[in-house]
């Protein structure tokens, strides 16, 4: 009950951004640049929130995420580009296929635990990645041509949804159990939760929102490449989730807009790039060794102001 | 005296590579018994404890819950027949409030699927609804639902177990299985704990089976004990017998030992 009243706000506030960039961008005082940024920025913050439920609330420490993110970029190019279907059909076809793929890589690999199961999903990742290297009809190394069909519209709507549905999904019983996953295995499954249902689960919807980033991203670019999704997209990818603070979706999205900035920001120094990109990481990670926003989110915040000083039961 | 057996254990153990940690286990405890189950160190106790709750598969023989075979099923489906347990080093949800913790243990009543809970429709504001008022009613049972918003991992130690304990009824069991609800507690604690024991049992109308290495603990509430050294059973009666049982008093305190007053 309590989270329907943040539900409306929340939609409001979208619709408001929405329509504030929509209108910048059609009567072009905004250019190619930015609204470029603002897409990359979406694309990025679907990933952070896909790989957040699974890392950040589930507890299942995947870096293959890129792989996925491979599946959804090129099963909706070849929708475009090979049958011809519309852009909103690939979207839709790109998730549902990389939610078949987390389903194939999850249910084995997520029998492992921890340090295991990040390399069995790095691997799985790689394998994917070199499935699309090997095959012809999609370019092999030399990539395959995309057109541009991706929209601010179109970003932000997908957006919108991986948001809602993540949030939902984690303020339910079915959230709370994926929790207790994370918070402890053995313990969750004595109090009769199927935990192996819930990690599966977990990682289809990732993946399925990991896909249709895909989607986006290589209707973004013109050309999509194998060697784009190789582990360091993956590590790109967690980035995100754990400079953020794991377990916080909150975070997740504003590390994921915050790094974005940096690195479009930084793509005029080439030669120092990477350096000032590590030394921010090691920075935040410094100062802020739980990430961003630790295990709070945005809205613990308001509840904090609106609390009298000294009176809140979370002042720790 | 009491009708037919809850659980029957028969004939089971398990091996490890060339390591019998339990054999030839035999136990059976009737409805609403308060039954106690001791030995020394890697006596195999906790095994057992694993053996019933589907966390380690016997190699060798059958458990029989209210009549049906539950050897095999994975932990969550044992609990979901109705066995639930408690653990030796305390595994709470740390970075969950004390409300949620219990509400894990309620996740099998509410029925809405996660579909419904994405789109929030009514189903699920009904279902998180009645989870909640649940919970909240539970925690009341054992005054804990003043600490409700707290997180389970700054409660004091004797609280922790308590809601441990709380954590484990609430997934409705008809028996449950406590390993060393006295361990680490000062003796203060571990009265209340004792109180505690019997308060459940009455008000749940349990059958509890018990690890406990506090003989003050064991001999005071349980009716029955059984006895484990070695993997095997070594005897089995009641808190008289087993005080005076010539091998029990040889495997705590070692051979050749006259007058004990235990």
């Amino acid at each position: 009950m309590k989270k329907s009243k943040q539900f409306w706000p929340f939609i409001l506030l979208a619709v408001l951004v929405y329509v504030v960039i929509q209108v910048l961008i059609s009567t072009e005082m905004m250019n190619q640049f930015y609204s470029n940024t603002l897409i990359l920025i979406a694309i990025n913050i679907i990933l952070a929130v896909s790989l957040h439920l699974v890392i950040g609330i589930t507890g299942q420490f995947s870096i293959g995420h890129a792989g996925f993110l491979a599946v959804g970029a090129y099963v909706s190019a070849i929708i475009t580009m090979k049958l011809q279907l519309p852009f909103a059909v690939a979207i839709i076809v790109g998730g549902v296929v990389a939610a078949l793929a987390g389903l194939i890589v999850g249910i084995p690999s997520l029998r492992l635990k921890g340090d295991y199961l990040a390399i069995a999903t790095l691997g799985f990742a790689e394998i994917i990645r070199i499935v699309f290297l090997n095959i012809d009809a999609v370019g092999g190394a030399a990539g395959m041509q995309v057109s541009h069909l991706t929209t601010w519209t179109y970003a932000f709507v997908c957006l919108v949804i991986t948001l809602v549905v993540i949030v939902n999904f984690t303020n339910s019983r079915h959230g709370l159990a994926a929790i207790s996953v994370r918070e402890n295995e053995i313990a969750s499954d004595a109090m009769g939760i199927n935990t192996t249902y819930y990690k599966v689960i977990a990682f289809a919807i990732g993946s399925f929102f990991a896909g249709v980033a895909g989607a986006l991203f290589s209707h973004n670019f013109y050309i999509i490449q194998p060697s784009q999704f190789g582990f360091l997209k993956s590590f790109d990818i967690l980035i995100f989730v754990v400079l953020g603070g794991l377990g916080s979706l909150s975070g997740a999205v504003l590390s994921a807009i915050l790094l974005t900035i940096v690195s479009t920001y930084l793509q005029g120094y080439p030669e120092t790039r990477m350096i000032i990109y590590s030394l921010v990481l090691i920075i935040v990670m410094l100062y802020r060794p739980k990430g961003l926003m630790g295990t709070m989110e945005i809205t613990d915040y308001f509840k904090l102001w609106r609390t009298p000083k000294g009176g809140g039961q979370h002042e720790k | 005296m009491k009708n037919k057996p809850l659980l029957e254990v028969k004939n089971t153990g398990i091996q490890f590579g060339g390591l019998k940690a339990v054999q030839n286990l035999n136990m059976v405890l009737n409805q609403g018994e308060l039954v106690g189950l001791i030995g020394p160190n890697g006596a195999g106790k906790t095994t057992s404890f694993n053996l019933l709750t589907g966390v380690y598969v016997p190699t060798e023989g059958d458990i029989l819950f209210n009549g049906e075979r539950i050897n095999g099923l994975p932990p969550f489906k044992v609990t979901r027949k109705g066995v639930s347990r408690t653990f030796q080093n305390i595994r709470l949800f740390n970075e969950l409030s004390v409300l949620d913790n219990v509400k894990v243990a309620y996740h099998s009543i509410a029925k809405h699927s996660i579909i419904s809970s994405i789109l929030r429709l009514p189903s699920h504001f009904s279902g998180e609804k009645e989870m909640e008022e649940k919970s909240i009613e539970f925690l009341k049972i054992f005054s804990l639902d003043k600490y409700k918003d707290e997180l389970a991992k700054n409660l004091p130690y004797g609280q922790q177990r308590r809601l441990e304990i709380a954590r484990a009824l609430a997934a409705n069991p008809k028996l449950l299985l406590l390993d060393e609800p006295a361990a680490g507690m000062n003796p203060q604690e571990t009265k209340d704990l004792m109180d505690l024991i019997a308060f459940i049992r009455n008000k749940f109308d349990l059958t509890i089976l018990l690890i406990e290495h506090d003989m003050n603990l064991v001999m005071g509430v349980c009716e029955r004990i059984y006895v484990l050294d070695h993997g095997q059973l070594l005897a089995e009666g009641s808190p008289e017998v087993i005080r005076n049982h010539p091998k029990v008093i040889e495997a705590y305190l070692g051979e050749e030992v006259h007058d004990v007053n235990a």
